[in-house]
């Protein structure tokens, strides 16, 4: 079973219930940041780190003395990663999106493979949970292409023993957070009900609701602001998994790094009834 | 004389001069001793997500022109226009395309060693 914790607005909450859901969840788990450009699941759970590797995407690379001009590199690149500028065929590395097709299509062989670094993934434990992140590098501006390679590397790491997954996604609806999404079985929308949370959901439910999974709400700092974000669900027929009241002692275990389920026991109440929840919506209740 | 591409708002000598490259909506061709033209149109960059710059550098580089006169000009452009060894006037957008050329004949254009705009993907 594989779920995302998403939003559509930054700061709802998602990394305080990914890692609130990671320590109540009742079966073997692997938390995953893939939330690349600014990763932080890992200062919840605090895992030892294990190992790390180098994620790089294929670019072209161009010899002039093998390359005819004929173009047809050039024209498939939607990017324009490379481009025939007159007499001399010339690639833009960081606008490549790592596809292959220039290297596919050169029937003069004079496109190699070279590399552009994407980031970093490292791994590790957390207690009795398996962790992996993602980490962008710096000056990147791609980052679905080191979202694969976090994947490909969960997917290394299901091969001895499958586990359940809890990814913790990025925020907004564009193509990192779809691809985030987009391998789960039940989707949480973390929001809060001020304006700026209920016009995010909305939007991050219109993205995601073309992938036909179960989705449910999570509202964070409930007690805050208006009904609006009640009216919608109600409206769209979306369950609210649960609430997590708007309180000062919350706060304060969120800005000391403690895992809000593990601050209370009301609040690990709450985390193991949404935890329910979700392997309900999931159809597979995890009995432990 | 070389072949001079212009961006340009309308296909006209007396459009103004369009500011943007990249995308910019078409580019006049033209020859300086007779002033005949060509046009090219330069819109379908205007619709792509990133990587017009380079497009529209492809574009005038197909044309055969040896100099660009134009507004702003952004690095990957510049680098494309420069690899394809094309000369570049930039901060022309307050003219029509004939008064570009007719500075540009006159030998009043000082000539770009560096892109004037940053680019939007970094």
């Amino acid at each position: 079973m594989k779920i995302a914790v998403a939003s559509g607005k930054g700061g709802t909450g998602k990394t305080t219930v990914a890692s609130s859901l990671v320590s109540v969840w009742n079966a073997p788990v692997i938390a995953m940041d893939l939330d690349v450009e600014e990763p932080n699941l890992h200062l919840f759970l605090k895992p030892e780190f294990t190992g790390s590797r180098i994620a790089r995407m294929e670019i072209p690379e161009v010899d002039q003395s093998l390359c005819t001009l004929c173009g047809k590199c050039s024209d498939l690149c939607q990017f324009k990663a490379i481009s025939l500028m007159g007499e001399i065929l010339m690639t833009f590395p960081e606008m490549c999106h790592g596809c292959g097709g220039c290297i596919a299509i050169c029937a003069e062989k004079a496109l190699r493979p070279s590399y552009r670094e994407l980031g970093e993934i490292s791994w590790g434990q957390a207690g009795k949970t398996d962790f992996i992140m993602g980490r962008l590098r710096i000056g990147e501006a791609m980052s679905p292409p080191l979202m694969r390679e976090v994947k490909k590397k969960l997917n290394e790491m299901q091969l001895d023993a499958p586990k359940d997954v809890i990814t913790d996604a990025p925020p907004g609806v564009s193509c990192p957070a779809i691809n985030a999404v987009m391998d789960s079985d039940v989707i949480v929308l973390v929001t809060e009900p001020t304006p700026f949370g209920v016009y995010d959901m909305k939007l991050a439910h219109e993205a995601f609701t073309p992938m036909n999974k179960p989705m449910g709400v999570v509202v964070n700092r409930a007690g805050l602001g208006n009904s609006e974000i009640y009216d919608y669900c109600s409206a769209k027929n979306l369950e609210i998994l649960a609430e997590i009241p708007y309180e000062r002692s919350i706060a304060e275990a969120y800005a000391s790094g403690v895992i809000i389920s593990e601050s209370s026991d009301k609040m690990k109440q709450l985390f193991l009834e949404l935890a329910e929840k979700i392997q309900q919506k999931a159809g597979e209740v995890r009995r432990g | 004389m070389d072949k001079v591409a212009v961006t340009c708002e309308a296909p006209s000598l007396d459009a103004q001069v369009d500011p943007r490259f990249g995308r910019a909506a078409g580019f006049m061709i033209v020859d300086p001793e007779t002033m005949e033209f060509e046009y090219i149109d330069n819109g379908s960059t205007q619709v792509m997500a990133q990587g017009a710059g380079i497009q529209a550098a492809e574009n005038v580089s197909r044309s055969g022109a040896k100099v660009l006169l134009t507004g702003n000009v952004g690095p990957k452009a510049f680098q494309g226009l420069s690899g394809a060894g094309i000369k570049i006037g930039q901060n022309l957008e307050s003219m029509t395309v004939r008064q570009a050329i007719e500075k540009y004949k006159a030998g009043n254009i000082e000539f770009a060693d560096t892109s004037n705009k940053e680019g939007h993907w970094k």
